[in-house]
């Protein structure tokens, strides 16, 4: 499964989900304007979970928060790799 | 029923009163005895006698040969003690020791070992025997019954006859033609309701068996044409799965020891037409407090106010009760309190008031944080079980490194399995929706896993893992 197409698609639906208005998704998108709230994002944590079987936020003790949505990609990559 | 009070001391003399004019009977699974044999004869081999004055461990497989030493026993031993058929045997050296007890009454040898201790043994497999239960009734008999705690062992709960029959007391007195059944076991507080109404109004039992299927026990009680039959929502669902449902036809359905939903009431009401189904609250420390037969989830609020006997308030969003029928303490070492000052039992079920309704709104040792907001499983469960393709789900918590922990639930379809993954994704897709109408977005699964079953524990309920 590409990563980055699947990440793409569950940004879409918790967004449409919860009613939220996503911004594009470009990679300098800072994910705190992307229309997501905290409760969307630990959804999509969620089933990103389920879909890619990797959770990068538990997989590694010291794993920063993302800040732009190119930075969280990177992230789920890199563990997937 | 007032003969309990004005005539009858033990439950033995309960018996005496009914027996000849109703001539109950007890149904097993494998076996059956009329309680009029079992009152000229003796199912302790005539040994009754012995265990007078003592602390004795009741820790029989069967559940007839338990019904039959509890009547015995009653107002003859000092203290019975009623074990569960599945409490482990590496538990029972503990549990015995906390009810100081003298003998142990069973048909399990392997006990003798497990409770080296103890070493008065009586035989007892529920055979009834010509023969005079030779003891008289002396003692004010105190009942010990046993709920799972957190830590696996049991606790040990105090009642005595008249705390545990108090409900049953105050009952209508039952026509003749009332066969009683229930999925409980016996042994537990909400099938020993059952056993001490049917002991106490003169009608027969017919028991459940851990051993047989739910439809098994179904066509029983369908053969035997139970009127009155008890149970949880748990039971209950599991029924309706069975085509088997239809073979009863019960006058009277109870369901108590957990929520009962607006689900599960409807759904009942839609297959039996003709019963009348209440829901009650009661637990093994409150005692039965109160039952509601509107068939509506939740209870009035004046209920709060107007129980007769039973007084009971709203303390930091859950239900305290004080009355004659809550137990009186827990036994054993580093036991906590089982009341406070005021005689209040706590019962740590949270409760919220809409309109002119109170509302159970789960437990409050079972609520998920998401991200500091609170969710109560039982409420999610509740609209998840409105939708008409589930036949009922657990909600449970998941770990998140954002919120801390989602919600995230595991449901059982009332539909056959269907490995079509469109069909099964639509409906994950409409479940969803539907919650997203009824809840606040905290409290909507982020995930919902289709399985084909929920485990129950022994005690009826879903089994709930708390993290």
């Amino acid at each position: 499964m590409n990563v980055r197409s699947e990440i793409i698609a569950q940004f879409k639906r918790v967004a449409h989900e919860q009613d939220k208005r996503l911004a594009p998704l470009t990679d300098n998108l800072e994910l705190l304007n992307s229309g997501l709230d905290s409760l969307s994002f630990a959804i999509l944590v969620t089933r990103l979970e389920d879909s890619l079987g990797i959770d990068p936020f538990t997989a590694s003790e010291d794993a920063q928060f993302p800040v732009t949505f190119g930075d969280f990609v990177n992230l789920y990559e890199n563990v997937a790799k | 029923m007032r003969m309990l009070q004005n005539s009858a001391a033990s439950l033995w003399d309960a018996l005496g009163n009914t027996v000849d004019a109703c001539d109950p009977t007890f149904f097993g699974a494998e076996s059956s005895f009329a309680l009029r044999d079992l009152y000229v004869g003796s199912a302790l081999g005539d040994r009754s006698d012995e265990l007078s004055g003592q602390s004795v461990l009741i820790a029989t497989t069967d559940q007839l040969a338990a019904a039959a030493a509890i009547l015995e026993l009653d107002g003859v031993a000092r203290r019975i003690t009623l074990c569960p058929p599945d409490v482990p045997l590496e538990y029972l050296a503990s549990v015995a020791k906390s009810a100081e007890a003298d003998a142990i009454v069973s048909d399990n040898p392997a006990i003798r070992i497990a409770v080296p201790g103890v070493t008065s043994f009586i035989h007892c497999d529920g055979k009834i025997l010509p023969g005079d239960r030779a003891a008289a009734t002396r003692h004010e008999t105190e009942w010990i019954l046993l709920t799972s705690g957190t830590t696996g062992v049991p606790k040990l709960v105090l009642h005595t006859l008249a705390s545990l029959a108090g409900a049953a007391e105050s009952g209508r007195p039952e026509p003749n033609h009332v066969i009683w059944s229930t999925f409980y076991d016996i042994r537990r507080y909400g099938g020993l309701q059952i056993f001490l109404r049917a002991i106490l109004t003169g009608s027969s039992l017919l028991f459940s068996s851990a051993h047989e299927s739910t439809a098994d026990f179904l066509a029983r009680v369908g053969a035997h044409g139970v009127t009155h039959i008890s149970g949880t929502p748990s039971h209950w669902r599991q029924a309706l799965m069975s085509s088997d449902a239809n073979l009863i036809a019960p006058e009277y359905i109870r369901l108590s020891g957990e929520i009962a939903d607006q689900a599960i009431l409807n759904h009942l009401g839609t297959v039996y037409p003709q019963a009348r189904i209440s829901h009650a609250f009661a637990s093994t420390e409150a005692g039965v407090a109160f039952d509601v037969s509107d068939r509506t989830m939740g209870f009035p609020a004046s209920v709060i106010e107007h129980t007769p006997r039973v007084e009971m308030k709203v303390e930091n969003g859950s239900l305290r009760i004080r009355s004659e029928r809550t137990a009186f303490r827990y036994l054993g070492e580093d036991s906590r309190p089982l009341k406070d000052a005021q005689g209040f039992v706590d019962t740590g079920d949270a409760l919220e008031l809409r309109g002119d309704r109170y509302y159970f709104v789960g437990r409050r040792d079972g609520v998920i944080n998401v991200g500091g907001l609170k969710v109560h499983p039982e409420e999610v469960e509740a609209v998840i079980n409105r939708h008409p393709k589930v036949r009922m789900s657990l909600v449970r918590t998941r770990k998140n490194p954002i919120t801390g922990a989602l919600v995230v639930a595991d449901v059982v379809l009332n539909t056959e399995p269907n490995n079509e993954n469109k069909d099964e994704r639509q409906t994950r897709q409409d479940i969803l929706q539907f919650c997203r109408e009824e809840l606040p977005s905290h409290k909507v699964p982020a995930t919902i896993n289709f399985v084909p079953a929920l485990a129950i524990a022994e005690t009826g309920k879903l089994i709930r893992h708390h993290a």
